[in-house]
């Protein structure tokens, strides 16, 4: 199971991680997308709207079951990676390639409260 | 803790990713379960089966004792080997399990039953065996493990590991299972293509695995079986049909006899009740959302609901198989509710993928 050092991770297997323009981009774990299987179908939220943090707003479907994705922190979606959904398949390849969307987060602290990789990687063997 | 078969630990070294499956410990993918179900449909790939339980009968009164048990005909096994697929139904008609019941002489026959039910279907066979009176020894078979090996190339990859099975099985047909001292092959399966399941010492497991392995079949988990079978059309016990749904009503009435003047467990019971719903396939228009079980289906007619869906690696969109009204026709449009959103679907035969062939039109 990879756990790359620079990102955040949520505990419902959500990754967090920098973009140069401000924003974060989301994608789930290596260790959610071995859970969950191959990786068949996304819904990706619209570009624009805003959650708040936890709230779900994407789903992920394997041939085993769908899951929700939850927004890691508060924020709106600034992109959707519309070439993802046409081939969900990356997902398995490399999770941490795969960037579902964007989000400009409302709250400094939503991140700071996210786990690191030695915490996730140890939440996520439980 | 959950049960073990004896490839337990070769699933484990090859890294499969496990689950609790009915109370066992089994394989779900070595990988990729796409990859897998592609091996079946192209090549051939193996399954460890042996959660699943045989019961062999023994004795006289062995048929008499099938023909009252089983909805469909053991009448018509008359040639040693042959094989028939039933359902074992309880009094009101509902389905206790499905199973296979092989032939080999009037006094020994053996049934292969749903591994999540085997406990029940034992004490449910015992139950009527008392009140039978000659009746049969049942002797539950939990020294053998099964393997599954399947795909166009399946027998003759079992033919390479085990050249001593070829003369026996070359001309064995289709549903015939063959012994050969402790190993019986049967050219049976539950994926819609050819091959074998093999039933054989427990002891013997890790090797017979092994040299399939070497032979070039690749090891499948129990997620491209569900894939497998839901491509071919073929029934789940617990998804199609359960103790409250009629054979009729799970699509299953080819297999129920209810022509002969023969009486068994259940017959009253359907005879009584016409069949209400039909079993058809969907097949999603779009290559949207995946279809699932429990979601319900609008169409002209009426609504119906889905009781296996998944995503078909062989047509790359979502089928499902669904209980419907029986005035649905095939062709008819469908709307199936997914998570508040209605996806458009195409009602269809229900059998999409039988012998590396797509069966339904894929408008």
């Amino acid at each position: 199971m990879k756990t790359p050092e620079h990102l955040k991770y949520t505990e419902t297997h959500e990754w967090l991680g920098p973009e140069s323009d401000g924003s974060y981009a989301v994608g789930i774990t290596d260790h959610a997308q071995q859970v969950l299987g191959d990786i068949v179908f996304l819904e990706l939220p619209p570009v624009g709207r805003r959650y708040a943090q936890g709230e779900a707003c994407a789903v992920i479907e394997s041939v085993k079951a769908a899951s929700d994705i939850n927004m890691p922190v508060a924020g709106v979606v600034v992109a959707a990676n519309e070439d993802l959904s046409k081939s969900p398949e990356q997902v398995n390849a490399d999770a941490y390639a795969a960037w579902m969307f964007r989000v400009k987060p409302e709250n400094a602290q939503d991140i700071a409260g996210l786990m690191d990789a030695t915490a996730y990687a140890g939440h996520a063997a439980k | 803790m959950p049960k073990t078969t004896p490839l337990n630990a070769v699933h484990r070294a090859l890294g499969a990713r496990m689950v609790d499956f009915g109370g066992w410990d089994m394989p779900v993918n070595y990988g990729s379960q796409i990859e897998e179900h592609h091996a079946v449909r192209r090549d051939a790939g193996m399954f460890d089966v042996s959660h699943m339980l045989a019961i062999d009968l023994h004795g006289i009164g062995a048929r008499d004792f099938l023909r009252r048990t089983l909805a469909n005909n053991v009448d018509r096994l008359r040639t040693p080997g042959r094989a028939l697929y039933s359902c074992m139904l309880n009094h009101t008609g509902g389905v206790m399990d499905d199973l296979i019941v092989y032939y080999f002489a009037d006094e020994f026959f053996r049934v292969v039953v749903n591994a999540g039910r085997a406990e029940v279907d034992l004490a449910w066979l015992e139950s009527l065996r008392e009140r039978h009176g000659a009746a049969p020894e049942l002797l539950a078979r939990r020294d053998l493990a099964m393997i599954a090996v399947q795909g166009p190339r399946a027998r003759e990859r079992v033919w390479q590991a085990l050249p001593g099975t070829r003369a026996p099985t070359e001309a064995l047909p289709s549903f015939h299972g063959v012994q050969l001292g402790e190993l019986m092959l049967a050219r049976t399966g539950y994926t819609g293509e050819d091959g074998f399941e093999l039933m054989l010492p427990g002891a013997c497991a890790e090797s017979f695995w092994q040299q399939f392995v070497s032979a070039g079949v690749k090891p499948c988990g129990l997620g491209a079986r569900d894939t497998l079978r839901l491509e071919a059309g073929m029934n789940l016990w617990g998804q199609e049909m359960d103790e409250s749904v009629s054979p009729l009503d799970a699509g299953l009435a080819w297999t129920v006899d209810l022509a002969s003047a023969r009486d068994f467990i259940g017959k009253a019971a359907l005879l009584a009740r016409a069949q209400r719903r039909q079993l058809l396939g969907l097949v999603a228009v779009e290559r949207g959302a995946v279809l699932r079980s429990h979601q319900k289906v609008a169409t002209a007619q009426g609504e119906g609901e889905i009781t296996s869906g998944s995503f078909s690696p062989t047509l790359a969109r979502s089928i499902a198989l669904a209980r419907m009204p029986m005035e649905v026709k095939t062709g008819a449009p469908a709307q199936v509710s997914v998570r508040g959103k209605q996806l458009e679907a195409r009602v269809v035969e229900p059998r999409f993928v039988r012998k590396g062939r797509i069966l339904v039109d894929q408008r």
